[in-house]
């Protein structure tokens, strides 16, 4: 770092100075919200509204845990189910776009063109555009009031076989000639040579999945009408529509942190990895 | 499996099948056959993705279509009423046209372009630093984009709160711009602005690390030839050279905008608890699909706007495609 910084010259120190602006800028609201969440209540109720906590305090963890009601779902089902959705999912989606993506980029057959061209058009789908439809298939199949009704509508992902299919490009035919030579079969080609080489993709599509996932409050209001199988995210939409104002911030805030730090987290650890998978994202 | 197996493979132990008296077209059905067969695994391999595709893809999108043609309230059988979705969508329907779509196009026009160059910009900026020093930059951009939708609503709604705790009017009233509280998220003249400010907050997604990446990916010799070849400054190295080469991903890049775009309706709902915004302010057509399919269950209506936006979704990603599809000569 320091020794970055010294090669910065008087241009690049103005770059450096604007950027840090703009970027503690675009995370003020973040730091509000870490602030709101440890904020005990009565700081939270202070007029004037203060940004910074003075006396942090992880009361308002302890209540969205503790606390449970009789006749109303603990909070702790809401956390656990969103726990079990997300992992289920991200396993699904990488496991299922990883194969989709081996095959499209590496194997030769008919209708490949055909399915590319089918997942290029998707790549703009937005699942919002067809809820009705959705809603009736999810229905119809039996998958209402599920866990599959929350995981099964993530794994047709165009953009994950899309960003899979880009990196696996750009490993040598070569290396895959080879092992087949030594007698590997295309399962053991698939799972000891491109896995191996795709991870920094597999990290990027955990991510993005994760993001989707875990904020997704479509499945739980439309699909999902049995409370105890809902996932935190919508239960945070209906504790900030039904408290009003800022005194939404106690309960709101503590759950918005637990919905966002693992997304921080993640993209923290997995940043590199995620921009390496991006220089291949180019659509030809 | 065992019957399927048997079909292909008959022509090979009788190769009397494909002798020259059979007509060509048998010939070339069975090559296709058997080309399908040996690329078996192939297919295999894509069954998992194929399979949820359609479910969840595929078929709601010709279910839209389909149900667009009829009138439907999602109890009784659909009964097809042919084009008259459409024709009330652009003739009759006043909230549609008065505010719907003058919201949308506002709310499209900016934050999309707005977003996209944005985060082209600060991608370039970004870029211009050592190494050392992207990944916190990159980290402080792409934050508010990991919060977009619920993760950050409360925060939102406490800075936009309409009483003198929320921290914008306690701001602006400490410092004497506003004497009483402005009911921020209420009122229509400020609600479409606090969309897009929001939507555009949260803009720099992975279309923003889509170009990141591209801008790696670009050739550091063709600056150089370009100094050559009588650049003169930043601004024409960027327009001639870098995003020529970063093309791929730029397109990429407009297509996920596109889909943030599209997609931005439920922000206003987020904001305010309703579907429906006071005075329609903030109603865009995700909003509008929402209201006519889960508040009045008029699910034909609904789908009609569906196929609308799927459409103007397409439209647009082909618009994309003519501005930055890579030409076979380069």
């Amino acid at each position: 770092m320091n020794r970055a910084l010294r090669k910065i010259a008087f241009p690049r120190l103005m770059l450096v100075l604007f950027l840090t602006g703009i970027g503690l800028f675009m995370f003020i609201p973040i730091v509000f919200l870490f602030n709101n969440a440890l904020k005990p209540l009565n700081e939270l109720y202070l007029f004037p509204p203060t940004i910074f906590v003075q006396k942090p305090t992880f009361q308002n963890f302890a209540n969205l845990f503790l606390r449970a009601e009789s006749g109303t779902v603990p909070f702790t089902r809401y956390f656990f189910n969103s726990v079990i959705v997300a992992a289920a999912t991200i396993l699904a989606v990488v496991v299922v776009s990883t194969m989709a993506g081996y095959v499209l980029s590496k194997h030769r057959f008919h209708f490949k063109a055909l399915i590319m061209g089918t997942i290029m058009i998707s790549l703009m789908f937005v699942p919002e555009m067809v809820l009705i439809p959705r809603y009736l298939v999810v229905h119809g199949l039996g998958l209402a009031d599920t866990y599959f009704a929350h995981i099964l509508p993530f794994v047709a992902s165009p953009v994950a076989v899309f960003l899979m299919k880009q990196f696996i490009d750009q490993i040598p035919d070569a290396l895959l000639e080879a092992a087949k030579l030594d007698g590997a079969t295309d399962m053991h080609i698939f799972l000891r040579v491109v896995i191996p080489l795709t991870a920094p993709a597999v990290a990027t599509v955990c991510i993005v999945t994760f993001q989707a996932v875990f904020t997704d409050i479509t499945t739980s209001t439309y699909y999902v009408m049995d409370e105890t199988m809902r996932t935190m995210a919508y239960f945070l939409t209906s504790v900030t529509v039904n408290i009003p104002g800022v005194a939404a911030a106690s309960l709101g805030a503590a759950i918005s942190l637990l919905m966002f730090l693992p997304n921080l987290l993640l993209f923290v650890f997995f940043q590199r990895k995620m921009i390496q998978t991006m220089l291949h994202s180019g659509v030809k | 499996m065992k019957t399927m197996r048997s079909a292909e493979i008959t022509p090979v132990r009788r190769p009397g099948f494909l002798r020259p008296g059979t007509p060509r077209w048998v010939r070339n059905v069975v090559q296709f056959a058997r080309e399908c067969w040996k690329t078996r695994t192939s297919y295999l391999f894509l069954l998992p993705f194929l399979v949820c595709f359609a479910i969840f893809i595929a078929i709601p999108v010709f279910l839209a279509a389909a149900l667009s043609l009829t009138s439907f309230n999602g109890i009784g059988f659909p009964r097809f009423i042919g084009l008259n979705n459409f024709v009330n969508l652009f003739t009759q329907d006043f909230v549609f046209m008065m505010h719907t779509l003058p919201n949308t196009l506002q709310f499209a026009a900016i934050v999309g372009p707005g977003g996209y160059v944005l985060s082209f910009i600060f991608a370039w900026l970004i870029h211009q630093l050592p190494r050392s020093l992207r990944d916190f930059f990159t980290l402080a951009l792409y934050a508010p984009s990991m919060a977009v939708g619920v993760g950050l609503s409360v925060v939102w709604v406490a800075t936009f709160s309409g009483d003198r705790a929320g921290y914008l009017n306690n701001l602006l009233m400490r410092y004497g711009f506003i004497e009483t509280p402005v009911l921020w998220l209420q009122d229509p003249r400020y609600l479409m602005w606090i969309l897009i400010i929001v939507s555009l907050w949260t803009s720099m997604g992975v279309g923003f690390l889509a170009m990141l990446g591209g801008l790696q990916t670009v050739n550091p010799e063709l600056y150089e030839a370009g100094k050559i070849d009588g650049i003169k400054n930043r601004l024409q190295e960027v327009w001639y050279i870098t995003i020529p080469s970063m093309k791929p991903q730029m397109l990429f890049s407009a297509v996920m905008s596109i889909v943030g775009t599209l997609k931005a309706g439920d922000i206003s709902s987020l904001l305010t608890g309703m579907t429906v915004t006071p005075n329609y302010a903030g109603h865009l057509i995700s909003n509008h699909i929402e209201d006519y399919a889960f508040l009045r269950y008029e699910w034909g209506y609904a789908s009609a706007l569906s196929v609308f936006l799927l459409l103007l979704g397409y439209g647009l990603m082909r618009l994309s495609y003519v501005l930055f599809r890579t030409k076979e000569d380069e």
